[in-house]
């Protein structure tokens, strides 16, 4: 059935555009004003042009930040669908464990990111944490205060721990929207357990999929308090991704200008990106 | 092959349970066994981290505030989300497309690009240091999320449902209150749980607007361990504190939270 046409609906979403465009449209203003002005102190501005844009778009240092950001929020990606699909076809489909497993595994998504920055501290210190304990002790030489390695390799792991459980729910909740009689049908004709997850379970995970991977594509993006409190982007710069660089400028140098500029192309690229999945996911739907 | 497919749930579960059991065993740790042996459970038990938190009011008042914003923002976020969700899965209306794209692009800003630009506004319009700021702030994400949630739920109730209350001479908020908000109590459980969920864990903006009067727990936290150096047992019990709200809000949502994902709109 269509949708009636009906203009005064704007009534009914003006609450949310005013408190929306309040945080949103005014700040953004802000940042555009600076990105195109300079400042010595006192309010007092000067016109700069795009200055700070080709400053930020020439410079290696962001140049460095967002390769990183890109390794990382892919490194994640491929290490955390596969290996949340995997967990969600191996969870039980019904009993009194789906329960038990639903909470505990949604528990790290609850935890303030700070704390889960600061447990996996406390978590991988080589000298009193637990994981960097065993990992010294099986003779590999592990300090992620001080080896970049080190370093990625436990925010890497931080995040599948923080996040992975975000992709079990969204697959396991798409393998249950499956009907019985699909599998019943795939029985019939004797299908092997691949045949099954290529021709039945995944294209009906498809859609969550993408939600799952816009998600974690965003958050990863955006990813500031966990590596901050981890590792404070050390050692050097190795885990400086662009939100801890960005803030950084902005509010440890008060470089306001390149920092606004900065913003903004950080802001559109995660845009772009979004837009791009967003279609393609439209798309899907409309088929 | 079949029999053995419980172990990669459980050992996913362990890896998730270890980092947290590691926090629990440090929490109930004096700082001396802490730096001075490596131990796997604690030997000299002490809930002196735990009394000091709930004995300092610079500690408990960081949960109060918490609290405080984060359901602030939820009933906020749900409750402006609700008649804007109607309009979007009811209704065509000029640049509805677009509205929502642009409410949706909110979600994806980074916060640390608002940070700065936040401060100022909030310090502009007199609100800084309090927990609305924070509450308000919170809302630049959430009420995106809370409407996206809501519209997939009631984009599932079918438009009779509507038109037959109509027939029936129901006025139209009579009809929304009445009828139409019971039928999608599931969804309202599931925004609202997400809504709860982001404004707990985010610490960035929380941190940029508030000083002292409206400090956050998580802030406290990483202003303790910057300035007396390394309590790390009282560090753990607030971290253990910290998870109690989330783990209760989320046994109450439980069954509603395989549903929710289930239409795909988190």
């Amino acid at each position: 059935m269509k949708k009636r046409t009906y203009q005064k609906a704007w009534l009914f979403v003006l609450p949310v555009v005013l408190l929306v465009a309040f945080n949103a449209v005014i700040p953004l203003m802000t940042v555009v004003n600076y990105s195109v002005q300079e400042t010595f102190g006192d309010n007092v501005f000067f016109w700069e042009g795009v200055k700070w844009y080709e400053e930020v778009l020439n410079s290696e240092r962001f140049h460095a930040s967002l390769l990183r950001q890109l390794a990382f929020t892919g490194i994640i990606l491929l290490i955390e669908v596969p290996l949340g699909v995997a967990i969600a076809l191996a969870m039980p489909r019904r009993g009194p464990w789906v329960s038990v497993c639903l909470v505990l595994m949604a528990l790290p998504l609850l935890i303030p990111w700070n704390v889960v920055g600061a447990m996996w501290n406390i978590f991988a210190l080589p000298e009193i944490g637990l994981l960097g304990k065993a990992i010294n002790g099986m003779g590999i030489d592990y300090n992620f205060t001080r080896q970049p390695v080190a370093a990625w390799f436990t925010t890497v792991l931080m995040d599948v721990w923080h996040w992975t459980s975000l992709v079990v729910l969204l697959a396991y909740a798409g393998l249950c929207s499956i009907p019985d009689a699909y599998y019943q049908a795939a029985k019939i004709d004797s299908a092997k357990p691949w045949a099954i997850f290529r021709y039945i379970q995944l294209p009906k995970m498809k859609r969550v999929l993408t939600i799952a991977i816009l998600l974690r594509f965003m958050d990863s993006f955006m990813i500031y308090t966990e590596p901050f409190v981890l590792t404070g982007g050390g050692p050097g710069n190795s885990t400086t991704f662009l939100s801890i660089d960005l803030v950084k400028i902005a509010l440890g140098q008060f470089d306001l200008g390149p920092a606004a500029a900065m913003s903004l192309i950080y802001f559109l690229i995660v845009l772009l990106l979004c837009w791009v999945f967003y279609t393609l996911m439209m798309r899907n739907e409309e088929q | 092959m079949r029999r053995f497919t419980w172990l990669v749930p459980t050992l996913y579960i362990i890896f998730l349970l270890l980092p947290i059991y590691w926090l629990l065993n440090m929490s109930f740790k004096t700082t001396n066994e802490i730096l001075g042996a490596f131990t796997l459970w604690p030997r000299d038990f002490t809930f002196d981290n735990y009394v000091k938190i709930f004995t300092d009011p610079t500690w408990y008042n960081g949960y109060f505030n918490s609290l405080t914003y984060v359901v602030i923002n939820t009933l906020l976020s749900v409750s402006v989300a609700l008649p804007a969700a109607y309009a979007f899965s009811r209704y065509r209306f000029l640049g509805d497309k677009h509205l929502f794209f642009w409410l949706l692009t909110n979600r994806m800003a980074p916060p640390a690009v608002f940070a700065l630009p936040f401060f100022q506004l909030y310090s502009a319009v007199g609100l800084f240091d309090t927990p609305l700021a924070v509450a308000l702030a919170h809302c630049l994400f959430n009420i995106p999320l809370a409407v996206w949630i809501l519209e997939g739920f009631m984009s599932a109730v079918p438009r009779e449902l509507d038109e037959t209350a109509y027939v029936d001479g129901y006025s139209f908020w009579r009809f929304f209150f009445k009828i139409f908000v019971p039928t999608i109590t599931a969804g309202i459980g599931v925004a609202a749980f997400f809504c709860f969920m982001f404004s707990w864990v985010e610490l960035l903006l929380a941190k940029t607007l508030t000083s002292v009067a409206a400090k956050p727990i998580a802030a406290t936290m990483t202003r303790t361990a910057s300035t007396s150096g390394y309590e790390l047992g009282l560090l753990a019990a607030a971290g253990a504190l910290t998870i109690v709200p989330g783990a209760f809000v989320i046994y109450f949502v439980r069954n509603y939270i395989a549903k929710g994902f289930a239409l795909g709109r988190v």
